[in-house]
C-alpha cells in the first residue's frame, strides 16, 4: 500500500501544483473586540439557553445535595473533578463504551464563550472522551472569570494547538432532522447544566 | 455515457404532492429567515464573509503547500495520512483498513464526501455493515434514498413519513408522529451499534494545516460518538477543506452554523489532533476531481464552499422541488455548479434549475459567485452542444438580464418578499423548461424585466403596510 500511497500523493500534489491559481494574500484577522459583550456572564447565559443548556448562577454550597435533588434517579455519577467523589471516576472505566452506564457526569471546564454559550473541554478534563457523549446528563462547573468574549478569543486557547482532542460544547445533543422540529436529545447527552462556580485557586489545589 | 439528469421531470413527482412541496418550501424559508436574523446579530458579519472568502482563496492558491504542512503535522501527531486520487481509491483504502483488522461493521457520521464516493454500497458489497449515526442520514439509509439536503438529509420528509418508516424498520408506533419520540426510537436502535463498533468514521468540516487537526461540527454528538467509542477512527476529507490556522478557523466557525440553521454554533464543534492512547486514527485526503476543478478559471471558486446549505435554503427552485430531483450528491445552487465538474453530460441540464435571482450568492458565507457560475455553466453546455433548444430561450432571457447591470442589481437585491414568491413566475413561465409541467400563469411572454417591474409595485405595497 505504501508505494501506491506515495504515487497517489505525488499525483494529487502534482495536479494541485499545476492547477492552483496565482497566490493570493492571507488577510489579517481581527478579534472584533469593538463588539465585546458588556456582561460576558449574562451573554454566555443567554447564548447557552438558546441551545437548551441551563445555567445555575446561584451558589451551590453542596454539590452532592444539588446533584441528588436534580437527578433523584441517578445511580451512577461520574466525577471528573477532584473535589467531588461521585460514584465512579473516569479512570475506573475499562473500555470507553462503558461510559454508557453513567447517569450523570460532572466536569470542570477551563473556558466559556459568551458569544455562543460554549464551554471548552479536552482530553485533560474528560480523561475518557466518551463521558461527555454517552452520559445521560452533564453538569459542568465553569468559573465566570474564565468566560471569553467571542470565538476568536476562544481559539486562542492553547488547547487547540496542544491537545489531541478539544471540544466546544454548546448545550445537550439535539436534532432538527425529523420534520424540521428541534428535539433534545439526539444521540448524545440529554441535558447540560452549567454551574457558574469560581475555580479553586492554585494554592488550594496544590496544597 | 450517462443520459442527462432531468431535474424538471424528477421534480414533477415531488410537486405533485402538495403537502411535501409546501411544507419543504416553508421550512427552508424559515431557515433562511433564521439565517438572516443570526447574521444581523453580528455587526461584523459582512467583514467575516469577506475574510472567509479571502482565507479560502489564499489557501486554495497555496493548496499544495498547505496539504504538505497538514500531512507533516498530522503524522507528527500520530495520525496515519492517506491520499486518494478518486472515489474508488478512497473506498479501497477504507476497505483495506477495515479488512486488515477483520472488521465487518462500521458506524459513521454524515459525510457528503462518502456519499460522493458511494462508500456505503462499496463496503456493503464486501460484507461490511454500515450504520449511519446522523439521524437524518440514518432515515435516508433506512429508506434507501440518498440525502435530499446536505445539512438535513431527510428534510423533505414529514414526521408522518418517518413514523411510518420507523414502524416498518424498527417496529415503533406508526401513529406516533412526535419528533422527540421518533428521535428516541433512533437513539435506542443506534446506540447498541455504536457501543459494540470496532471502527468509526467521520467526515470533516475543516482541516487545519498549522496544527494537523481535523474539525467536525454536529448537533447530535454522533460524530464524536463514532470517533471516540471504537478504537479506530477513519476520517475522510476533501483536499479543499484545508485552512491555514486555528486563528482562521474562528472565522469559519462563526459563519458556518449561522448560515446553515441560524444558530450561533453547533452543539459540538470538535477538534481532533491525533488518536487517543491505544487507538488509531486515519485521515484520507481525497482529490476526486478537485485538483482539476482548481484549474478551471471560471469555476474554481466553488471549492471555497463550506457546505452550509444556505444557498439551497434560499433557492426558489430547490425549495419547490426537493433535493432528490437533482439526481446528484450535491444539490441546489452549489450542486449545480459542482456536479458538472464530475460528469459534464450527466449534469448538463442542472444549470437550468435556477432562476438566476442571485439570492444564493447573497447568502453564501464565503462569497462564491454562485449565480454567475450557474450562468457560465449554461454557456459551457451550449458551447459543448449539451443544451436543448427550449433552454436556449431561457438562457437568452437570463442573458438579457445579466447584460444590464443596473437591472441586474435590482433583480438580485435582497428583497426577501420578492424572493419568497419568485418561483410562481420565474419558475413556471413558459420560457423556463424546468417549469413546463406546471401552471403557466400568463400566455403573454412577459420578460423578467416586465415581471420584476410589476412585481416590484406589488411588493412595495406589501412591504410598506
Amino acid at each position: 500500500m505504501n508505494s501506491t500511497r506515495t504515487f497517489s500523493r505525488n499525483t494529487i500534489l502534482d495536479s494541485v501544483r499545476a492547477n492552483q491559481p496565482a497566490t493570493q494574500p492571507m488577510p489579517t484577522i481581527p478579534h472584533f473586540h469593538t463588539n465585546k459583550p458588556a456582561d460576558p456572564m449574562a451573554t454566555f447565559s443567554e447564548s447557552i439557553a438558546r441551545m437548551a443548556g441551563v445555567v445555575v448562577t446561584q451558589d451551590v454550597p453542596n454539590l452532592d445535595s444539588f446533584l441528588r435533588a436534580k437527578f433523584p434517579d441517578a445511580k451512577v455519577i461520574c466525577s471528573a473533578i477532584p473535589e467531588y467523589g461521585g460514584t465512579i471516576k473516569p479512570e475506573s472505566l475499562n473500555h470507553w463504551s462503558e461510559a454508557s452506564r453513567i447517569d450523570v457526569c460532572i466536569l470542570r471546564s477551563p473556558m466559556g464563550v459568551a458569544e455562543t454559550g460554549s464551554i471548552l473541554l479536552s482530553d485533560i478534563e474528560l480523561q475518557v472522551n466518551t463521558i461527555a457523549f454517552l452520559a445521560h446528563d452533564l453538569v459542568i462547573l465553569l468559573d465566570p472569570k474564565q468566560i471569553v468574549s467571542n470565538i476568536h478569543d476562544a481559539y486562542e486557547n492553547p488547547y487547540f494547538k496542544l491537545r489531541p482532542y478539544s471540544l466546544l460544547m454548546t448545550g445537550p445533543s439535539g436534532s432538527g432532522d425529523i420534520g424540521g422540529i428541534v428535539v433534545h436529545p439526539a444521540q448524545a447527552a440529554k441535558t447540560l447544566t452549567v454551574l457558574l462556580s469560581p475555580a479553586p485557586d492554585a494554592g488550594q489545589r496544590t496544597g | 455515457m450517462s443520459s442527462p439528469v432531468d431535474q424538471a421531470k424528477n421534480a414533477e413527482k415531488f410537486l405533485a404532492d402538495t403537502v411535501h412541496e409546501e411544507r419543504l418550501d416553508k421550512l427552508l424559508w424559515t431557515m433562511r429567515m433564521r439565517r438572516d436574523a443570526a447574521a444581523r446579530q453580528v455587526p461584523e458579519w459582512e467583514e467575516l464573509r469577506t475574510l472567509a472568502s479571502e482565507i479560502k482563496e489564499h489557501t486554495l492558491s497555496n493548496l499544495s503547500q498547505y496539504l504538505i504542512q497538514f500531512e507533516a503535522r498530522a503524522t507528527a501527531n500520530g495520525m496515519i495520512v492517506h491520499w486518494a486520487r478518486d472515489a474508488h481509491e478512497h473506498n479501497q483504502i477504507v476497505y483495506e483498513i477495515l479488512a486488515e483488522q477483520g472488521i465487518d461493521a462500521l458506524v459513521k457520521s454524515k459525510s457528503m464526501l462518502t456519499e460522493e464516493c458511494e462508500l456505503r454500497p462499496f463496503l456493503e458489497r464486501r460484507d461490511i455493515r454500515v450504520t449511519e449515526t446522523d439521524l437524518g442520514e440514518r432515515i435516508q439509509q433506512l429508506d434507501d434514498q440518498p440525502p435530499g439536503h446536505i445539512v438535513g438529509p431527510s428534510i423533505h420528509k414529514t414526521t408522518k413519513d418517518v413514523a411510518v418508516l420507523f414502524s416498518q424498520k424498527y417496529g415503533s408506533d406508526p401513529n406516533n408522529e412526535d419528533a422527540a419520540y421518533l428521535a428516541g426510537v433512533m437513539r435506542e436502535n443506534t446506540r447498541p451499534d455504536i457501543l459494540k463498533a470496532r471502527a468509526g468514521m467521520t467526515g470533516a468540516n475543516f482541516v487545519v494545516a498549522e496544527t494537523g487537526a481535523i474539525v467536525v461540527a454536529t448537533n447530535e454528538g454522533n460524530a464524536d460518538l463514532s470517533a471516540h467509542t471504537p478504537p479506530l477512527h477513519i476520517c475522510s476529507v476533501g483536499i479543499e477543506k484545508i485552512i491555514p490556522t486555528t486563528e482562521s478557523l474562528a472565522v469559519f466557525v462563526r459563519l458556518l452554523t449561522r448560515s446553515a440553521t441560524g444558530d450561533a454554533i453547533t452543539q459540538y464543534t470538535s477538534t481532533f489532533r491525533g488518536p487517543r492512547k491505544g487507538a488509531t486514527m486515519h485521515v484520507i485526503l481525497v482529490d476526486n476531481g478537485r485538483s482539476t476543478r482548481l484549474g478551471m478559471k471560471r469555476f474554481w471558486h466553488s471549492l471555497k464552499c463550506i457546505r452550509c446549505a444556505a444557498c439551497m435554503n434560499t433557492c426558489p427552485v430547490y425549495r419547490r422541488s426537493g433535493g432528490l430531483s437533482y439526481g446528484s450528491t450535491y444539490m441546489g445552487p452549489i450542486g449545480i455548479i459542482m456536479m458538472p465538474t464530475f460528469e459534464l453530460r450527466k449534469y448538463s441540464e442542472l444549470p437550468f434549475a435556477s432562476t438566476l435571482n442571485g439570492s444564493c450568492t447573497n447568502v453564501c458565507p464565503v462569497k462564491i459567485d454562485i449565480h454567475e457560475q450557474i450562468y457560465a455553466w449554461r454557456e459551457v453546455m451550449e458551447e459543448n452542444g449539451q443544451i436543448q433548444v427550449v433552454k436556449k430561450d431561457a438562457m437568452r432571457v437570463a442573458g438579457k438580464v445579466l447584460s444590464h447591470p443596473a437591472l441586474y442589481q435590482i433583480a438580485t437585491a435582497t428583497l426577501s418578499t420578492a424572493l419568497e414568491v419568485l418561483p410562481h413566475f420565474a419558475i413556471y413561465n413558459r420560457l423556463n423548461a424546468w417549469g413546463k409541467h406546471r401552471d403557466i400563469p400568463e400566455p403573454a411572454r412577459e420578460t423578467f424585466h416586465e415581471w420584476y417591474r410589476n412585481r416590484r409595485r406589488k411588493t412595495d405595497e406589501v412591504t410598506r403596510l
